[in-house]
């Protein structure tokens, strides 16, 4: 018996609960007034016969893998295994795939040996887990059934279990949230404990090549996230937004100020399908097609040095993405700006134009500036224009023409290739997502608090 | 008010001042159009970039071959072909040569490898279709490698360019639609590949988003908003649904990474942790998008339930929630979209593994669309600049699709109240 297997009949359990409540409040009713309607008796008793019985298997499910290897390891075919660690799990893994028949033959020996002794613990422990989840949906379902009465608050019954799933779905976000933290906090401890913390926080070198064999020369693995965040930031944060900032801002201001109602109703959609466009599509078109229009321009005025993995190319690209990001942040800001002041400076002999400089954007600034710290927030979270267009050379340079590397694409560096979850390597990635984390919370929560210090002032 | 200021409209001076403001407002106003126009622009370019490389990918050359079975060294007899077993057989024999030696007989030494990897797979289809033909001398129209079909196409290696005029002398070059492309996986060859395997695994894995987060994103939308009491609790969902909205997706896929592969031991490359993941990511988004949805049903519907006797959960699941449907639906649809066209948190747990055959289920080896682009993009191979154009034109054909369906959506069913 298989746990799928108790599933299914858990279900049969519920619905014929369900179906024998909703028929016996039904005759019920023939007689008395009942308080609640016959479908809420048969929910009543479906559901306490599905509920504990499902968490009960979930709860089951994972440990149940765990006792089956110790129950096998305890066996005296287990035993005979070898005594190495790693040995022992890879033996171990195939015996489970001829277990569930998704492989004939193992490449090791001992596999096609263990595996029947795997297939009788595994069912073993499935029909424990499964036999008592089936029991606890029988009495359950039983003691619901007893309740049934004219009088009985089955939908109040109901109703509280609807509520605890619309809690516990809500909790997901927290627990999201916590796993986040946790899994990054826990992988950056484990990084800090071979790399001190200092030396990555304030390093100004980035080269994580390990050294493979101990004479090799030149690769000790140095992980200094300055020059990272360095480009980061000047991608992000600087030649994104030179490109963003003032083509959004003009972009909403035009819509919103002078553009006919027409012509608004189609451009705004239009500027909406660039923050559709997936990053990929935006990476390889900075990689094939700006980055070496961007070289060629460098190389023409007279830099050498420029790189066809262009900080600019990357940058510039991001800045388009973001565009309407921008334009909508400034679009929201400006029309939060009361008519009163609008109307007081049109009426004062301002043009148009006045009114925008003088007024609005003034009164508009701090909500605009909190758009701007929220579009660097997404640009320097961003990853795929910067890891096919920016390289992988960590210079700190401002030379734009030069080639940078950013935050996310060293993660994605870091964590393809050959994977070994212990190595530096990967715990840096997981050190650097860390960072990413806090910089992006923190510009959110600043952008987030400038903004809604603007609105209370209008309100 | 000083003298050289004068405060009469029909002083030269004070007409000058005026021509000089209207004139700045003129330039104010171009430039905001201007900034518009070039972002528009942008788009257009970046369409039009993407059209012109990529549609090449649609299509492909094809070049006629007299095989002389005879000749060929394969061991095949018609009468052991047939039944389930027939593919087996064929595909056993070697194949891939006797193309290359009858193109040599055909078009001469420069033309021995002018036939792409497909090809193996054509004749296979041919032979199965019909044994007969191995005691003959059939012509057999087969597409050609990319480095012929680039220097059909205009833009070629002085090699591949000899072959294609012997190849047009001879009237053996036809271009037809490259049906391959849509209907096959990934391949080392790039005249071989094809979307439907991303494709597959692209459409198991928004599934698995989808069943996830839209149902657990609607319920915690609806507590939030109309049951949540106002305590620590909700503050602390609040704060971390909105956090979790502006968190880069990159970080999801670390999350990922270290809780569903590294904890929970799920399979790697597989749709079933890409779909959990692109879930959590979406999760925030649906949230927010069914609050916005929900507030805007007004109070009064509320009321008049709660005033003929439903309970509160009757009036939040009988009237509240159908009335806000078409909203949350617009924004869940935006957010799938979203999910559909992200790469870097796949990237994460390892969806960029080569996968030459299209998977089957949640839990085999896939890869999904975005990660294909990624994946060609990065390849030598010039033939693959075509396909990784093409392949952004099909993601682009879904992504307006779904924002389509959700502007339609919203002008069909939205109501303002």
């Amino acid at each position: 018996m298989s746990l799928g297997l108790a599933l299914v009949a858990i279900l049969i359990v519920a619905l014929a609960a369900g179906w024998y409540g909703y028929v016996r409040a039904g005759r019920l009713r023939a007689a008395n007034r009942l308080h609640s309607l016959p479908s809420y008796h048969g929910a009543y008793a479906a559901l306490w016969a599905a509920i504990p019985a499902l968490l009960l298997i979930a709860a089951w499910a994972p440990m149940q893998s765990r006792m089956v290897d110790q129950a096998v390891l305890a066996s005296p075919e287990g035993k005979a295994l070898p005594n190495f660690e790693m040995q022992r799990e890879s033996i171990l893994s195939e015996a489970r795939e001829i277990a569930n028949g998704e492989r004939e033959q193992g490449f090791n020996a001992e596999s096609t040996t263990i595996a029947p002794r795997i297939r009788e613990e595994q069912s073993r422990f499935a029909l424990m887990g499964g036999a008592t989840a089936i029991l606890v949906a029988l009495v359950a379902a039983g003691l619901a059934l007893r309740r049934s009465a004219p009088e009985f608050r089955a939908r109040q019954g109901v109703e509280r279990w609807v509520m605890a799933v619309l809690f516990s779905a809500s909790l997901i976000a927290i627990l999201t949230t916590l796993g986040i933290l946790l899994s990054l906090l826990f992988e950056s401890l484990r990084f800090f404990r071979l790399y001190p913390a200092g030396s990555f926080f304030f390093g100004l070198e980035w080269s994580p090549q390990m050294a493979i064999r101990a004479d090799q020369a030149g690769s000790s693995g140095a992980f200094g996230s300055i020059p990272l965040l360095w480009g980061t930031f000047f991608i992000g944060a600087i030649i994104a937004m030179v490109v963003a900032v003032p083509l959004g801002l003009m972009s909403a201001i035009y819509l919103t100020q002078y553009a006919p109602a027409r012509v608004r109703s189609w451009l705004k959609p239009i500027l909406e399908i660039l923050a559709g466009v997936p990053t990929v599509v935006y990476g390889y078109f900075a990689a094939l097609t700006v980055a070496p229009v961007v070289r060629d321009f460098g190389l023409s005025i007279g830099i050498t040095s420029a790189s066809s993995e262009s900080a600019l190319a990357a940058g510039s690209v991001m800045g388009i993405m973001i565009i309407p990001f921008v334009s909508s942040m400034a679009d929201d800001s400006i029309a939060a700006v009361p008519q009163a002041m609008r109307d007081g400076s049109l009426a004062m002999g301002a043009t148009k134009s006045e009114t925008i400089r003088k007024v609005l954007l003034p009164a508009a600034l701090p909500g605009v500036m909190g758009g701007v710290l929220l579009a660097v927030s997404r640009a320097i979270g961003e990853t795929m224009i910067v890891v096919m267009a920016a390289g992988l050379a960590a210079n700190l340079t401002l030379n734009p023409f030069q080639s940078v590397t950013t935050v996310t694409t060293q993660i994605v560096g870091l964590l393809t290739g050959e994977q070994e979850f212990d190595s530096p390597k990967t715990l840096a990635a997981f050190a650097l997502g860390l960072a990413l984390f806090a910089i992006t919370l923190l510009l959110n929560l600043i952008a987030l608090h400038i903004v809604r210090r603007y609105r209370e002032q209008y309100e | 008010m000083s003298s050289s200021t004068s405060s009469r409209w029909t002083d030269q001076e004070m007409t000058k001042r005026v021509r000089r403001r209207y004139r700045s407002e003129r330039i104010f106003r171009g430039i905001g159009f201007a900034a518009i126009s070039l972002s528009v622009l942008f788009l257009a370019f970046l369409l039009w970039n993407m059209a012109s490389k990529g549609i090449g990918g649609f299509s492909q050359y094809e070049a006629a071959l007299p095989i002389d079975f005879s000749k060929s060294d394969l061991f095949l007899d018609p009468a052991t072909i047939k039944g389930p077993d027939a593919r087996t057989t064929v595909a056993g024999a070697d194949l891939s040569t006797a193309i290359s030696k009858a193109a040599e007989a055909a078009y001469g030494p420069d033309a021995e490898r002018m036939f792409s990897d497909a090809a193996v797979d054509r004749v296979t289809d041919a032979i199965v279709a019909n044994p007969g033909m191995l005691t003959g001398t059939p012509t057999l129209w087969l597409p050609v490698s990319s480095k012929v079909d680039i220097a059909a196409k205009g833009d070629g290696e002085p090699a591949a360019e000899k072959v294609v005029s012997e190849l047009q002398q001879k009237h053996a070059l036809k271009r037809v639609f490259n049906m391959r492309f849509l209907t096959s996986a990934d391949a080392t060859d790039p005249s071989a590949v094809g979307v439907w395997g991303a494709l597959k695994g692209s459409f198991y894995t928004i599934m698995v988003t989808i069943l996830l987060a839209f149902p657990i994103g609607v319920l915690a939308a609806v507590y939030l908003e109309e049951f949540a009491p106002q305590n620590r609790w909700t503050d602390a969902i609040e704060v971390s649904i909105n956090n979790l909205a502006a968190v880069p997706s990159i970080i999801f896929g670390l999350l990922g990474l270290a809780v569903f592969l590294d904890v929970m031991n799920l399979p790697r490359s597989a749709p079933i942790v890409g779909g959990l993941t692109l879930a959590l990511m979406t999760f925030p988004v649906i949230v927010i998008a069914g609050r916005n949805a929900i507030k805007t049903v007004p109070p009064s519907i509320r009321d008049a339930a709660l005033g003929v006797g439903a309970s509160k959960m009757q009036v939040t699941f009988h009237h509240v929630l159908p009335l806000a449907l078409p909203g949350i639906l617009t924004g869940t649809i935006i957010g799938v979209a979203r999910a559909l066209g992200e790469t870097a948190p796949l990237l994460m747990i390892g969806m960029r593994a080569f996968v030459a055959a299209p998977p089957s289920g949640i839990s085999d080896p896939a890869t999904v669309l975005p990660v294909q682009i990624f994946l060609w993009s990065d390849e030598v191979d010039r033939g693959f600049i075509e396909k990784t154009s093409a392949a952004i034109i099909v993601l682009l054909l879904f992504m307006l699709l779904m924002n389509g369906l959700a502007i339609y959506l919203r002008n069909r069913f939205e109501r303002r109240w």
